[in-house]
């Protein structure tokens, strides 16, 4: 009798494999958003890696004779009030804001996904305790938190990335809670609890990989945030320490020429729009390519 | 021989509300005092109308909910003094076959990584024979090992079933509990699936707990039957005593309710009145008497027990020794008018050869061909 069923399995056996995670990626790169987005962002993630190859100057070498010229051949962006060159600092600059909102996310997600699971799986009064401390890190306004972090932790890109991962964490939990209090009653679950899974192996193997495309969307928007974030700690002094370069600390120098030299606060703002767009971009792409209800 | 599992006056209440500190103000009394016992190699079904409570009891019979009273049994060991590692263990011993296998299989592992699962978890088969017994099972349940790369989504709700039974096999457990295992299926499929439960029952050994609310199905498939309502056995025979003489009034207003494939069958439909009552707030007595024909004073105050004849036939009803013979429940032949017994005849004959594997409709319905 089971022969029945066999010429139609056999049939549909010669379709290509396909795995959840390659369909997303097909789907993403069908989205045009999404994949301006990705370029931008690929672009700028190999400026911040090869920098010292692409740069047209050293971003920390100042020059009396050259202080706060407009663009021109030489300098294609201008140069900055101690005669440093804009396009270099925006290109080193890369490296801190880029490595903030990676840093940053990091430390978010790795306190914030297993608590968010913990809480969210375990229930009862861990998820309590856990849940009213999220709640109270939310209560306070997320730049608001870094900036107290990081001023308690002392002005250092180290110290500001630390700040905003933390102040990051709470969103975390809270998503990662949430969706596994909706994945954890699935019959799947039930069926790895009834043949003998453990606990923390349902919670990683069945739950987490389950949880993921929407870690995955926060995080990448998550990062667009701490890129804002880390602009506006460097901004007021707090992120990245001069003479190094950062988006942020360039704008912050820039405010006080807006008027006589425009372009010094043009070109880093100009980079963390591209970066933080593009990012959203990516992640509203990523949110409609993993959804299962669209096709 | 002793039973495989039994279970003796489980009881299981979910907190309905809850007061401003957490604590529970009210019930749903889901499972109220079950027993019931399944041998090696046997089919026990429970049946029953949505919400009397048959998945609660048969996850409450893997420890997959914890009771909040009574005791459960499994090969005479006590599986609620398991410790949570003794628990897991036991696990490779009975398993669930579920409802809807949409839901049942994990979106994001092939079939492979499914079936590979529970042997890696109960250290069954060394790394290296995995795949080898991962094809294994596939044949089994009458599918081409090659699909072991494949993902969930990529099969249709019977092979899916298919896969979760294999899944339920891997472990090569004593026991099966299926719950509604072939009610989100096809029609066509359904007969398949039955089937196969039955190879494997056959050729295995395995008992089986069969929850359904699908009379045909049961008469098919069960040796025994145990029929819930509203968190209760109400009573439990072997299938054939049961179909044939229905004595609860409450198994009999189900049996009336079974379509038969003869338009002018006679038989006499007994239609339940009123609500099926909340089981917040069930009612005092028997707690079919709010809805029962032959209700008595009795019946409101005392909660009948179940009590079993000579044959095992066991009713919890006060009146059944004074209720009427279940003969009118039961359809008598109808009219066929005599061109369309040729018709039926015809129709029987050229589907002999192909059905006879698959569940034949019309002699799963009670008396039709008789």
């Amino acid at each position: 009798m089971s022969d029945a069923a066999l010429p139609a399995i056999a049939a549909g056996a010669d379709e290509t494999l396909e795995s959840p995670a390659r369909r997303a990626l097909r789907r993403l790169l069908k989205r045009k958003g999404a994949v301006a987005g990705l370029v931008v962002v690929a672009a700028f993630i190999l400026l911040a890696l090869l920098a010292p190859l692409v740069s047209p100057y050293d971003p920390v070498a100042t020059s009396w004779t050259l202080v706060r010229k407009p663009p021109s051949p030489p300098h294609w962006f201008g140069t900055d009030e101690l005669g440093r060159d804009i396009l270099a600092r925006v290109i080193y600059g890369a490296r801190a804001s880029l490595l903030a909102g990676l840093i940053s996310v990091t430390i978010a997600m790795s306190i914030g996904v297993p608590l968010g699971l913990l809480a969210g799986y375990r229930g009862g009064f861990i998820d309590a305790l856990i849940s009213r401390i999220t709640d109270a890190m939310l209560a306070c306004p997320f730049l608001i938190l870094a900036i107290a972090l990081a001023a308690f932790l002392g002005p250092s890109l180290g110290n500001a990335m630390i700040a905003i991962g933390v102040s990051a964490t709470p969103v975390f939990i809270r998503l990662t809670r949430a969706q596994v209090m909706g994945v954890k009653v699935e019959d799947y679950v039930e069926a790895a609890r009834s043949i003998g899974n453990p606990p923390w192996r349902i919670a990683v193997m069945h739950i987490l990989p389950n949880i993921l495309p929407a870690l995955l969307v926060q995080a990448t928007l998550s990062i667009a945030a701490a890129i804002i974030a880390e602009a506006a700690l460097s901004f007021l002094g707090l992120g990245q320490q001069p003479p190094a370069p950062s988006w942020g600390s360039m704008l912050n120098a820039a405010q006080r020429f807006l008027t006589n030299a425009p372009w010094m606060a043009v070109w880093p703002g100009l980079a963390i729009f591209l970066v933080v767009l593009s990012l959203n971009l990516v992640g509203d792409g990523l949110r409609d390519a993993l959804d299962p209800r669209e096709r | 021989m002793t039973a495989l599992l039994e279970a003796d006056g489980l009881v299981k209440r979910f907190p309905a509300t809850r007061s401003l500190f957490g604590r529970p103000t009210a019930f749903v009394r889901a499972v109220e005092s079950v027993s019931f016992s399944v041998k090696a190699g046997e089919t026990l079904a429970l049946v029953g109308e949505s919400g009397c409570g048959k998945s609660t009891v048969s996850r409450l019979a893997l420890r997959l909910i914890e009771p909040d009273a009574g005791a459960i049994r499994f090969e005479g060991r006590d599986l609620l003094a398991l410790t949570a590692t003794e628990l897991r263990a036991f696990r490779r011993k009975a398993q669930l076959i579920f409802q809807d296998p949409y839901a049942s299989l994990n979106p994001r592992m092939t079939v492979g990584q499914v079936l590979a699962e529970p042997l890696a978890l109960h250290n069954l088969v060394p790394a290296s024979a995995r795949r080898e017994r991962v094809e294994q099972i596939l044949r089994m349940v009458g599918l081409e090992p090659r699909v072991a790369r494949r993902y969930p989504h990529e099969f249709s709700g019977g092979q899916r079933q298919r896969i979760a039974i294999a899944r339920a096999l891997a472990v090569e457990p004593k026991l099966i509990i299926c719950d509604e295992p072939v009610s989100a299926l096809d029609v066509s499929i359904r007969s398949q699936i039955l089937n196969l439960l039955r190879d494997l029952q056959q050729r295995l050994g395995l008992a089986y707990i069969f929850v359904s609310h699908d009379l045909a199905v049961v008469k098919h498939i069960a040796d025994r039957v145990a029929v819930m309502n509203l968190g209760q056995i109400v009573e439990t025979a072997a299938t054939d005593a049961l179909f044939a003489a229905p004595r609860h009034p409450y198994t009999r207003a189900l049996l009336s309710a079974i379509p038969v494939p003869k338009p002018q069958a006679k038989r006499s439909r007994i239609v339940l009145q009123g609500e099926l009552p909340s089981a917040l707030n069930p009612p005092t007595g028997c707690r079919f008497h709010s809805r029962c024909a032959y209700v008595v004073e009795r019946c409101r105050v005392e909660g009948p027990a179940l009590i079993a004849d000579s044959t095992g036939h066991a009713t919890a009803c006060h009146r059944v020794a004074e209720l009427p013979p279940a003969d009118a429940v039961v359809p008598h032949d109808g009219g066929f008018s005599p061109a369309l017994e040729k018709l039926v005849a015809a129709f029987s004959l050229s589907t002999e050869g192909p059905a006879r594997g698959g569940v034949d409709i019309v002699s799963a319905s009670p008396r039709a061909g008789a």
